[in-house]
């Protein structure tokens, strides 16, 4: 575990205007991530978690309250809080190379230090072979694989992802769990995700947010005290998945 | 996985309406339907060609509007791409810039000709910068669009990766663009094209297939006024058949992408 990749929300307010109506998408969030640790948010559509993720990537700014970030001011992007989108984003006209390189244009080293992170990032997300490959010739797993290569790139001290596997078939998002999971452990990097899927939350984090919406407001956060790797089949995974599930209808309801 | 690029196949449907054409126009010339000072029956068409693919005079005509015409494109698409990419890229140049772009947009080209001969006068210069102007608007229109439309997404993938402004534009945003600013460049040279022969036309100065044209038509040499019509369209042809091919072949990463799409 790093020292690196503290996250703190402190009473932070969102609203938007839609029509001129006011829409609060998050009400007096506050939250702290501790570094190195896999935390997930997940909540029915409209309760603001994804807008949570684009406060702290500095990709939108809060209303009022105070996103820091190992202490400091969270004021603009920055390469030390890397992002992966639900839809991959890579550059269509960049190979798979290329694209990851892009993550460390911006990166401190020289640029044989910066082809060989890119290679080992290749590698470590399983894309051998596939470094010249051009993003439309990709299946939807692999892309997400190399926009996730490009976002660790930098060697951020969080990842940020919103439902990054939320586009993938079952099969591949299974695969990719597993994927994340490896990542996660290899790369010591403190992760923040946006799911929708409750199982795969609770097959990776270490604790659970879950949220609400009208306005968007944490309603729990629940510990998952499992050892890592975990099964699905596992009794007391499947009880807390169950249990969560529950909960989250009971919100809807 | 990886998917192979499909072939682009000849499709030799295209050729029916001209053999139709011709067939239409051997049989009106056979039965004498047609007074042959006007169309000029087939036999006398083709001593026309041979003739005049055997003129220096065409060919240094054509040579000279070649030069006009890539001078002239080069020009106004440099000045089109440079002036879509202020408007496409900045909200203070659209505001400034694009009501009065999309005005004068708006004016005939050849409306241009009486101001452009009373400015440069009877002559090159003109005719140069009217062809300037005719490549000038598609590239522009073309080139703001593509910046402008540019997806948010990838952009913001630039301020997460620390991208400053100058490599959004120069790694994203012109990137984006280029399928669209390859197309405005492809139609400001056929408008660039229709310009050149319009201008040496009506300005009818100096040498060029224009001139050639008009006094092929004071001669009454309808053979040679025909040969000189299909002249153009082939050389107007080959040249974006040619330009598009360069596209292609300079953005591999592009046509694949425009092949999937």
């Amino acid at each position: 575990m790093t020292d690196r990749g503290r996250l703190d929300i402190h009473d932070v307010d969102k609203s938007f205007y839609v029509d001129g109506a006011e829409v609060r998408a998050l009400a007096g969030i506050s939250l702290s991530v501790n570094a190195g640790e896999f935390v997930t948010i997940v909540g029915p559509s409209g309760c603001g978690k994804s807008t949570l993720l684009r406060l702290v990537a500095a990709l939108d700014r809060a209303d009022s309250g105070a996103v820091s970030f190992d202490g400091e001011p969270v004021t603009q992007p920055s390469l030390r809080r890397g992002v992966v989108f639900q839809d991959h984003r890579l550059f269509p006209w960049l190979n798979v190379e290329a694209n990851v390189a892009t993550g460390l244009l911006k990166a401190n080293g020289t640029d044989a230090e910066k082809r060989a992170t890119a290679s080992r990032l290749i590698a470590l997300v399983g894309l051998n072979g596939f470094e010249k490959a051009f993003p439309h010739q990709l299946s939807g797993g692999m892309a997400q694989r190399a926009a996730i290569a490009r976002s660790l790139a930098a060697k951020p001290d969080i990842l940020l992802l919103d439902e990054p596997l939320g586009a993938l078939d079952s099969l591949t998002r299974g695969h990719m769990q597993t994927e994340l999971l490896r990542v996660w452990q290899h790369e010591g990097t403190t992760m923040l995700m946006v799911t929708h899927d409750v199982s795969e939350a609770v097959y990776l984090s270490d604790r659970i947010v879950v949220m609400d919406r009208d306005p968007g407001r944490i309603r729990e956060i629940v510990e998952v005290p499992f050892a890592k790797p975990r099964t699905r089949l596992d009794p007391a995974v499947a009880a807390l998945t169950e249990r969560i599930v529950d909960r989250l209808e009971n919100t809807l309801a | 996985m990886i998917r192979p690029l499909a072939r682009r196949r000849i499709d030799v449907r295209g050729i029916v309406v001209p053999l139709v054409l011709a067939a239409l126009w051997v049989v009106a010339s056979v039965t004498g339907h047609w007074d042959p000072h006007l169309l000029v029956p087939p036999a006398q068409l083709a001593r026309g060609f041979i003739a005049t693919l055997h003129n220096a005079d065409f060919w240094i005509a054509a040579g000279s509007s070649l030069l006009r015409l890539l001078t002239g494109w080069l020009a106004g698409s440099v000045a089109g791409v440079a002036l879509g990419l202020v408007v496409g890229c900045s909200a203070l140049a659209e505001q400034i810039g694009a009501p009065s772009l999309n005005a004068v947009r708006q004016v005939a080209l050849f409306a241009w000709i009486p101001l452009l001969t009373a400015w440069f006068g009877d002559g090159n210069t003109a005719e140069v910068i009217l062809i300037a102007l005719a490549a000038f608007f598609p590239a522009a229109l073309n080139t703001e669009t593509g910046c402008r439309n540019a997806p948010i997404a990838l952009r913001e993938v630039g301020r997460v990766l620390e991208f400053g402004p100058r490599e959004i534009l120069r790694r994203i945003i012109i990137p984006a663009a280029m399928p669209s600013i390859a197309s405005g460049l492809q139609i400001a040279l056929t408008s660039a094209w229709i310009g050149t022969i319009g201008a040496e036309y009506l300005i009818d100065q100096g040498n060029g297939l224009g001139v050639f044209l008009s006094s092929a038509r004071m001669d009454n040499r309808m053979d040679v006024v025909l040969f000189c019509i299909v002249a153009l369209g082939f050389i107007g042809f080959a040249l974006s058949t040619a330009l598009r091919l360069a596209f292609a072949a300079g953005t591999p990463a592009m046509a694949l992408a425009a092949v999937d799409d």
